[in-house]
Parts: structure tokens; sequence; C-alpha cells
């Protein structure tokens, strides 16, 4: 039987204010247990939650960034359990009436290969604390820093029909939070966490499969492993005579598994109602217009930009959209090189980014700052250097020994144009290999390329390749 | 002293009759003699009170004070007070010694009152007797065998005995108007949102209000101006200008529409305090008022709607209470779940569990259509019906219950007659509209009140109404003689 | 909708409330009469009848995003049942 896969993701990201949703509690990373945990926090009697401005900013951003609805008035609902992270035994979501309705995003799988995914909803709630389980004499200590840290959580359409679609989807969400400014996307420090909802059917079957919920997968990585083996996982259990039964299941990096985490008729009952203590949101025209103006271009939209004023093919301009810092850097490079726009393209996602990669580096961190990449490219595109002896040029940028112009005077890499000096060392050359010279008369058209390599080592590569060619062509010949 | 209003206390203390660790003193002197007889007190914090009638009288002294500096007042149980145990009538906050004040705590002291102590209450306010207090039942100073009513019986109580000059209180269903007409005096529900909820430990959140318990309604109103006002700590306090209360008290009632609802006036209401009523209502005709018949369809549907509406609310509010961060924590804990269940089943008592469970049940999967979301359609229609009533008269008047006092006991097995009983005051919370206690003949000794019902933020005209009776009635100053 | 002892421990095990059999059947009485009373709800047509969960016709104030709020840890937890370096402790949870 052939199967067809069904995934839906759930995301929460962790806004990027400086205060929590509804106390005056920092919201920094990394501080000592309960130590940013105040009695609103804390869930302490009489307390009472008063909701941040900016949160509902960066909700309304996210609305406008998938082209969703923002709803007019939504409302806050109180999803009801008992866990020692959640201070209160409920935690305050949106249920029923979410701040952000339907939208849409684009994915670029291939140069022609283009998938829309829908979003369901995106809604307002507050993040727990944690649990840490190291053994305090066989108790769980609590650490309620984290309690009350907006969540937007961005809940897709089933719309995904396999993991590379799914973590394309997730880093695409990733892209936009962070374009928008509304999320760090900091995976390590679970500032941005997926929730997978899989199934299988038949293919051609319209009818969805039973689902599996895979709970706090925190990187792309464990995303699209936790997705592959949950697919086997449930093809093997249909395909042995069972069934697949709904329940949460938890991904384990460490044996690149899943496993049972709570089945469904364990499931809460969360009781959810409208919280008492919290009034209806509006969101006013006015309000969006406000947010629509302070929105940087969308990624989407700059990757278009890219397609036209470069040239670029659809592919690499997602590629070079991918960050706003990325896009950023390129577009100074372009700038600084003159509008060398493709030569661009090819050194950013070439050189520069093997560089990075093979440092562990962001863009951010790049040691070679834009202008003098673009610097660089100007010597490549006015023939100073050539694309071969840039390479060593950017290596030496790249190791701090100063812009392009120095470099090349300092190592005089500047290349030979000059044909008369050209034509002398390849008289030297061919006098000096007498042997080869015949042979290739003789017809072996191969060793033209021992004579090229002869004229580069004794110019170090700078003679203009061109130019070399088209001389050796014609010495050669006699 | 123990007779006087806060009026006359603070021409007393501005004169030098006194000062207000001597009246702070007479008074913590009156709770050690009576309140073994009413238990009307959880906790006496005799030496904040005297610090701060201390503190009263320099200000006093500097000629800095208010009305309300230096007047021996007591709080609910339910505020939180900054270092003395707020206990909220329960065993699950025996232990807790609130790191804050409540908002009504903070502006209270700020105007120089002195806090006597913390009065008792039904366990989290969920009761109309005073009964299910961790600390024993409250007892009416009128008739010790009877209950004050409840939540805040304590407080009734206490004033009604002159073992403090006011009280503060809160009303979810009528806790504040039903034990101020049991024991005697003026308690007044502010409209929803016009006093902060902070630091008022939530039974129901859409449904409190704290509010002022005190002998005369000009006593009600001087607290009130210093209790009311935005608090951008609370979501649901209303960002509005706070009227001026007192100075209005002395306007005429001449041409004052009075509404009489016909369904308060209807089975079930017992005949002599009917009568009170209407002798009420004939003074205030007599003050120039009109009377005009008035119907509120939706009344008898107001006792079910609340119990659904405030049981879910309090089982959500409650959840807070398991035993982790603060409070009650049973022994021992087997694991988590034990943990939770016994330390939540040892801490609550059994009205609170009662309450719990209806709530959750009404919120659950599958019902919350037929319970929760019926009773906020059916919330909607009662407010309505208020509404309407609205556009013919000023006020609304009738009975504020429909028996007097009843005896300690006599209906702790039956939650529905007690529930039943708060039959004139729950519509009240559920429109979340202002209203008072004051009041009027007793029947067979024992307290009568009539409530108004005011429209939203509109409690200078219903303090004057409420004056205007007092002006030309005495009701209000009389005292039980066992505590006089 | 008449209730069952049943339904009374799903209840109690929902609101996370310890209850014996007696206390479960007591329950079952008392829970019975106040939905009994509740039952009056039904006679109602709220067709069309927008729910009210709020007495007021308000909407949701915003505050502005800072960081008002001081260290306050050692005051708090001292409030707590079981505490130790800064944490506050349960009974082991297994995940």
């Amino acid at each position: 039987m052939q199967w067809e896969t069904v995934i839906g993701l759930e995301i929460h990201a962790q806004l990027a204010t400086k205060s929590k949703i509804f106390s005056g509690s920092s919201t920094a990373y990394g501080a000592a247990p309960n130590t940013q945990a105040n009695t609103i926090d804390l869930g302490f009697p009489g307390v009472l939650p008063v909701l941040n401005r900016s949160a509902v900013s960066m909700a309304i951003r996210l609305g406008l960034a998938i082209e969703a609805e923002i709803a007019p008035r939504s409302v806050f609902a109180r999803k009801n359990y008992f866990y020692p992270d959640l201070p209160k035994g409920y935690q305050i979501s949106q249920f029923e009436l979410p701040v952000v309705g339907k939208g849409e995003v684009e994915l670029v799988m291939g140069e022609d290969d283009i998938r829309v995914i829908g979003v369901t909803r995106a809604h307002l709630e507050e993040d727990a604390g944690k649990s840490l389980h190291e053994d305090f004499h066989g108790k769980t200590g609590v650490d309620l820093n984290r309690a009350g840290t907006p969540l937007l959580e961005i809940v897709s359409e089933p719309d995904m029909r396999n993991a590379k679609e799914a973590v394309a989807y997730a880093k695409k969400i990733h892209q936009i939070v962070r374009y928008i400014g509304i999320c760090d996307g900091n995976m390590q420090e679970g500032s941005f966490r997926m929730d997978a909802n899989i199934s299988v059917r038949p293919k051609g079957q319209e009818a969805f499969g039973t689902r599996a919920e895979i709970k706090n997968i925190n990187s792309f990585r464990f995303l699209e492993r936790a997705i592959n083996f949950e697919v086997e996982r449930q093809i093997d259990v249909i395909e042995g005579g069972g069934t697949v039964v709904q329940e949460t299941r938890l991904y384990d990096a460490d044996k690149n598994e899943t496993r049972t985490m709570r089945a469904k008729e364990e499931a809460n009952d969360y009781r959810y109602f409208p919280d008492p203590d919290l009034l209806p949101l509006i969101i006013e025209e006015q309000d969006i217009e406000a947010e629509r103006s302070n929105l940087p271009e969308l990624p989407d939209i700059k990757r278009k930009r890219f397609q036209s004023d470069f040239g670029l093919n659809r592919y690499d301009a997602a590629v070079l959209t991918a960050s706003r810092v990325l896009g950023d850097y390129y577009e100074t490079v372009v700038k600084a090189a003159n509008g060398e726009a493709k030569l661009a393209a090819n050194w950013v996602m070439g050189e520069l980014s093997a560089s990075l990669n093979r440092q562990g580096m962001d863009i951010e961190q790049s040691p070679l700052s834009a202008e003098q990449l673009g610097g660089m490219l100007l010597r490549i595109s006015d023939n100073t250097i050539s694309g071969k002896i840039a390479k060593q040029v950017f290596e030496a940028m790249w190791n701090g020994e100063g812009d392009a112009d120095s470099v090349i005077e300092k190592q005089g890499l500047k290349q030979i144009t000059d044909s008369g000096a050209i034509e002398s060392i390849i008289d030297d050359i061919m006098a000096a290999n007498p042997g080869q010279l015949q042979q290739y008369r003789s017809g072996k058209d191969k060793l033209f390329g021992f004579f090229v390599g002869q004229v580069m080592k004794a110019t170090q590569g700078k003679a203009n390749p061109r130019q070399v060619n088209e001389l050796l062509k014609s010495k050669l010949a006699g | 002293m123990h007779h006087k209003s806060i009026r006359q206390h603070a021409d007393s203390l501005r004169q030098g009759e006194y000062s207000s660790v001597e009246l702070t003193r007479s008074f913590l002197q009156r709770i050690k003699q009576y309140d073994g007889q009413l238990n009307s007190f959880i906790t006496v914090s005799e030496e904040q009170a005297l610090a701060s009638a201390k503190a009263a009288d320099e200000r006093l002294a500097a000629g800095d004070a208010s009305l309300l500096t230096g007047i021996p007042f007591a709080h609910k149980d339910i505020f939180c007070t900054d270092g003395v145990r707020t206990s909220c009538g329960s065993r699950m906050l025996d232990n807790f010694i609130a790191p804050y004040n409540a908002a009504v705590v903070d502006r209270l002291a700020e105007a120089g009152i002195v806090n006597l102590g913390k009065t008792n209450m039904d366990e989290f306010a969920m009761g109309s007797s005073s009964e299910t207090s961790f600390y024993g039942a409250v007892r009416n100073p009128w008739n010790t065998d009877c209950v004050p009513g409840g939540s805040s019986g304590g407080s009734a109580a206490a004033v009604a005995a002159g073992l403090a000059v006011a009280a503060s209180g809160t009303d979810t269903g009528g806790s504040i108007r039903q034990p101020a007409a049991l024991c005697g005096i003026s308690g007044l529900k502010p409209t929803y949102g016009r006093v902060s909820r902070w630091g008022m430990i939530a039974f129901a959140s859409s449904l409190d209000q704290g509010g002022p318990m005190a002998r005369s309604a000009e006593d009600v109103a001087i607290l009130l101006q210093a209790m009311a006002g935005f608090d951008a700590r609370d979501s649901t306090s209303a960002q509005r200008d706070v009227d001026d209360y007192v100075s209005p008290l002395q306007d005429s009632l001449q041409g004052l529409k009075i509404g009489l609802p016909k369904e308060y006036f209807s089975a079930g209401l017992d005949a002599q305090l009917q009568a009170s009523i209407m002798q009420a209502i004939d003074e205030y005709k007599r003050l120039g008022a009109e009377i005009v018949e008035i119907s509120l369809p939706n009344t008898a549907l107001a006792v079910p709607t609340y119990y659904v509406v405030a049981p879910a609310e309090c089982s959500s509010n409650l959840a807070r209470f398991d035993g982790v961060r603060y409070g009650h924590r049973c022994e021992d804990p087997a694991d988590l779940e034990d943990l939770y269940k016994r330390s939540r089943a040892e801490g609550f008592g059994d009205e609170v569990k009662r309450r719990i469970m209806i709530g959750t049940y009404a919120l659950s999967a599958g019902y919350y259509d037929a319970y929760y979301l019926k009773a906020q359609q059916i919330r909607h229609l009662i407010s309505d019906d208020f509404r309407k009533a609205f556009e013919q008269v000023d006020v609304i008047m009738g009975p504020t219950t429909p028996t007097t006092t009843f005896g300690l006991g006599e209906k702790t097995n039956d939650p529905v007659t007690m529930y039943l009983s708060d039959v004139y005051t729950i519509a009240v919370n559920l429109a979340g509209l202002p209203a008072m206690s004051i009041p009027v003949a007793p029947v067979d000794g024992k307290p009568v009140g009539l409530q108004l019902i005011g429209n939203y933020f509109n409690e200078a005209r219903l303090l004057n109404i409420a004056h205007g009776f007092q002006q030309v009635t005495d009701w209000h100053q009389q005292m039980p003689a066992q505590f006089n | 909708m008449s209730l069952k002892t049943s339904d009374v421990e799903k209840i109690a095990h929902l609101a996370q409330l310890s209850i014996n059999d007696e206390e479960a059947e007591g329950l079952l009485g008392e829970l019975s009469g106040i939905l009994g009373l509740v039952a009056q709800m039904e006679q109602v047509d709220t067709t069309g009848v927008e729910p009210m969960a709020h007495p007021l016709h308000m909407n949701q104030r915003l505050r502005d995003d800072v960081v008002s709020e001081t260290d306050q840890r050692d005051k708090l937890l001292a409030l707590a049942p079981s505490s130790e370096a800064g944490l506050i402790l349960v009974p082991q949870v297994i995940e």
C-alpha cells in the first residue's frame, strides 16, 4: 500500500517583550531560579493580571506578516489543569476567539516548487515554569521564572505531506518571527518550540488517519527525524494489523524514537472558559495600521524584489533572504560592488557561507564586512584580480589582513594584463620545454593545459587567464 | 465612645477629647470583653493597630489628617494585609502571612485608618451565615443563637456590637448587604469595577466587589470615598473619576422615583418583614418620593444562574491553593497527586468543596453549553431587566433578605435553602449594579434590611437616598443591649 | 442530567480533591440538589442571547512593556511549604 503523511504544526514562539505578558517581571533568560517570579507569576491570592501592550503589538505584526485576519475582538480564556509549573492551576490562553485568524505562508521548496501552507490561527498565552527533575532527595524543584512569559502559539493547517515540508514550514515561521522582531528564535533557550500532529492515510483516501501529537521539539533536525520516525512507526502499526491511537508522544533525541506521554483517555478536560479577570481585547484598525507602518520588508517581498532587481532566480533569492541580516548583508555587498548582483550572490552563497559554516558562525558574526567583500568583487569585475586570486584575497581579508586593495597591493596580486610581458614569459617557457612543445605540435592537444599551468606558475597565478589562453594558442601553433 | 459616627470621632479627635491611641485601646478592650460571645475576629492585630493609632495622632497633631485618620476599623479577612495573617476563613491559609496589602487596605491606610484586625467570614466568602469558617461560626449580636449572615458576618457583627467603628466587606452575591441586614447596620456593594479587587482573595472574579460596612449611610459614604478609585493593577477596575459621595448626602429626595419590583414582594417573603419594608417605603413617600411598581421578570432565575457562574469561577480561582507555593500542605505526600488531593481536601471545608465540585462540573466537557453558557445568557437577560427598570425609576427598593436572621445550624445541612436566602441580592451582582442595605424597623427584635439598588456608578445618589431615610429614623443608631 | 457516584468521583479527580466513599455519597445528594435548583435555567429560551461574561462593557486595558518588579524570591519562597536552593519542592514528577 502507498501511504500519505499528513502533518500539522503548532509552534510556540516566545515573544521578545521585556516584561511578562501579565506582570512586570523580567523575561530575561538565564536568571537564578525564581528571581523573576513575582506574586502574579507565582499565583498568589488576590493578585490580578494586566495585559502587556507589546505582546499585543507583536501578535498583530505576525498577523500582518502572514496576511491573516486580525480579530477586532478576542478573548482570553483559562485552560484549567494542575501541574507544579502552572502556579494558578490554569494557563491564561485564548480559545474560541484568538487574536490572529486564518493566514498563509509560501514555501520555496525548489526553483519551480512552491507550496502554500495555511495557518489556522495564532493566539496569545502565557508560558509555564520549569520543573527540574535533578534529584533533590527524590523531589522535583520548580522554577517559575519562565511562568508568564508571553507566547504566540501559531497553529498550521494539516497541509504538510512530509518531514521536509514540515521543516521548511517551521523554518519559514522562524524566519518570519525573527524578521518582524517578535521572537529571538533561539531554540536552545526554548524561544521557539514545535509540536507536530502526524497521521498517515492510504494514498487517495480523503479522511485523515488517527493522529499522534509529538510535543516540544526544539530543533529542525529533531523535527525532521521525529516525523520520519513517527510516520514509519504508524505505518508499521497499521501494516501489522494494529490501529494508531490518538495520543501525545515525546521525541527522544538520544534514542531517535517517539514514545507515549499521555493517551487520549487520560487527556485532561481543560474546562476552558473566559477569564473573568481579563476583559475582551479590542484591536482597532488604527492599531493595525500603526503596526503595519512599522513592519520591516517581509521575506517574501524581499525575495521577489531580489529576483526582479538583481536578476536572481527564485531559489537563490530565497536563500539570500533567509534572514533579515543576510538580506541586508547581500544588498550592501551589491552596492559596494557597484551592482554586480550575480557575482555578489555567488560569493555570499559560496565562499562566504562556506567559511561561516566551517566556523559555525552566523552572518552577524562574519569577520568580513559586506563593504569589504563588495570592494573585492569590484577588483574582480575590473580585472584587477582573477576569480582564483580573489579566493586568496578573501582568505586574507577573512584573517583580518585588511581590505582587498591593500591585500592585493601588499601581496602583489595584481593581475598581469600586459600582453608583451605575458608573451615573453610564454617564450621562455617554450624554450625551456622543447620536448613538450614538440609533442604538442605533433598533435598532443592535451599538453595545452601543461603550458597554461607553467605560465600561471611563473606568474604566481596573476596572469589574466583569458589573455594567457589566447596568446598561448597562437604562440604554440608556431 | 463606641456609639459614635466617623464624623463624631473625627471631631472628638481634633478637639482632643481623646487620642486615637485611647480610642483604639477602648475598642481593643471591647473586643477582648465581648468577642468571646461573637467570634467576629479571626486575628486581632493589637500591636500594629496601636502603632497606626500613634501615627494617626501625629498626623492629627500636624493637621494632616483626613476624616478617617485614627478611626478604629476592621478588615474582612479576605483582604490581604502585609505582615498579618490573611486566612480567608480557611484552614488552607491558616499559615498565610500576606506579603502585600490589598488596594483597599492601602487606600484606607493612606487615609490614616487604624486596622484593629481581621474579621471572621464564611470560608473563601462562600456562605450566607458565616458558619463555614475554619475559625468557627460568628454569632449575631442581636441574638447570639442566631447567625449574623454572611459571608461578611464577622464585619457586620463587629460593627453592630461596637467592636469597630466600621469594617470592610466583600459582596459576591449579597455578602455585604445580607449580613448588614441581619445585623442592623448599613452596607454598600459598589458598582462592579468601582473598588479595586487587587489583593482581595477572589471567589468569583466577575461578581466580587469590596465595599464598606458601617452604622450609617454617612459613614459608608466617607469610607467609600477613600476606598473607590481606579487601580491600574486590576484590569476590571473602572477608569473613571470618583464622585463626591459626601456632599450630596443632604440633597432632597423630593420627586425621587422608587421602583418596587413585584417579584420582590411575592411568596416566600415573611409577612412581618414585608410590613416593615412597606413602613420604610411610606417614610420615603413622606420625604417626597413617588412609588412605581416595576417588574424584574427574571428574578427567580438569579439564584440558579448565580450557582453556575459563581462556582464555575471559584473552581478555577481556587485551583491555585494546591499546597505547592504557600498555604496548607498535607503531611508526607506519597506523590504529586496525593499532595494536591489531600492538601486541598484537608485545607478546604465542605461548602467550598461543594462549590468547587459544582463549578468543575458546569465547566466540564459536555456540560459547558448547558450550564455555563446558558447561565451567561440568562445573566444577560437579568441585566436587561434592570436596564429597562432604570429607564423608569431612580432607585429600586425591596427587602434585602426574605427572612430575618435564623438559628445557628438551621440551614447548614441544606445548601439549597441556604442559597435561596440570597434571592434578592444575587441579581445585583450578576448585573454589576451598586446596592445598599440599611436597617429599618426590626421584627421581633431582629433587624430588617431595606435594599436600595442604584444604576451603574450611581453610588452618590444611593447614599443620598439612604442618608435621607436615616435623617428621619434612628434604626441605624440602635445597638443590641447585650453589647451596649 | 442526573448525577452518579462515578460522576462525583470524576469531578473530584478533575478538581484534585480526595474524597472517600462516604463523602462521595454525601456530595452526590448535595450536588444533585444544587443541580436541581440550577435546572430551572432550562425553562428559559435563550436563543440568540449574547452570553455575558462581565457585568460592564469595558475593554481590556494594556500595560506598557516595562520591567517593574525586583527580585523578591527570599520573601516569597519563605511562604512555600518546602523549598531549597531557590526552588520550590514537590514530590518527584516523572515525565
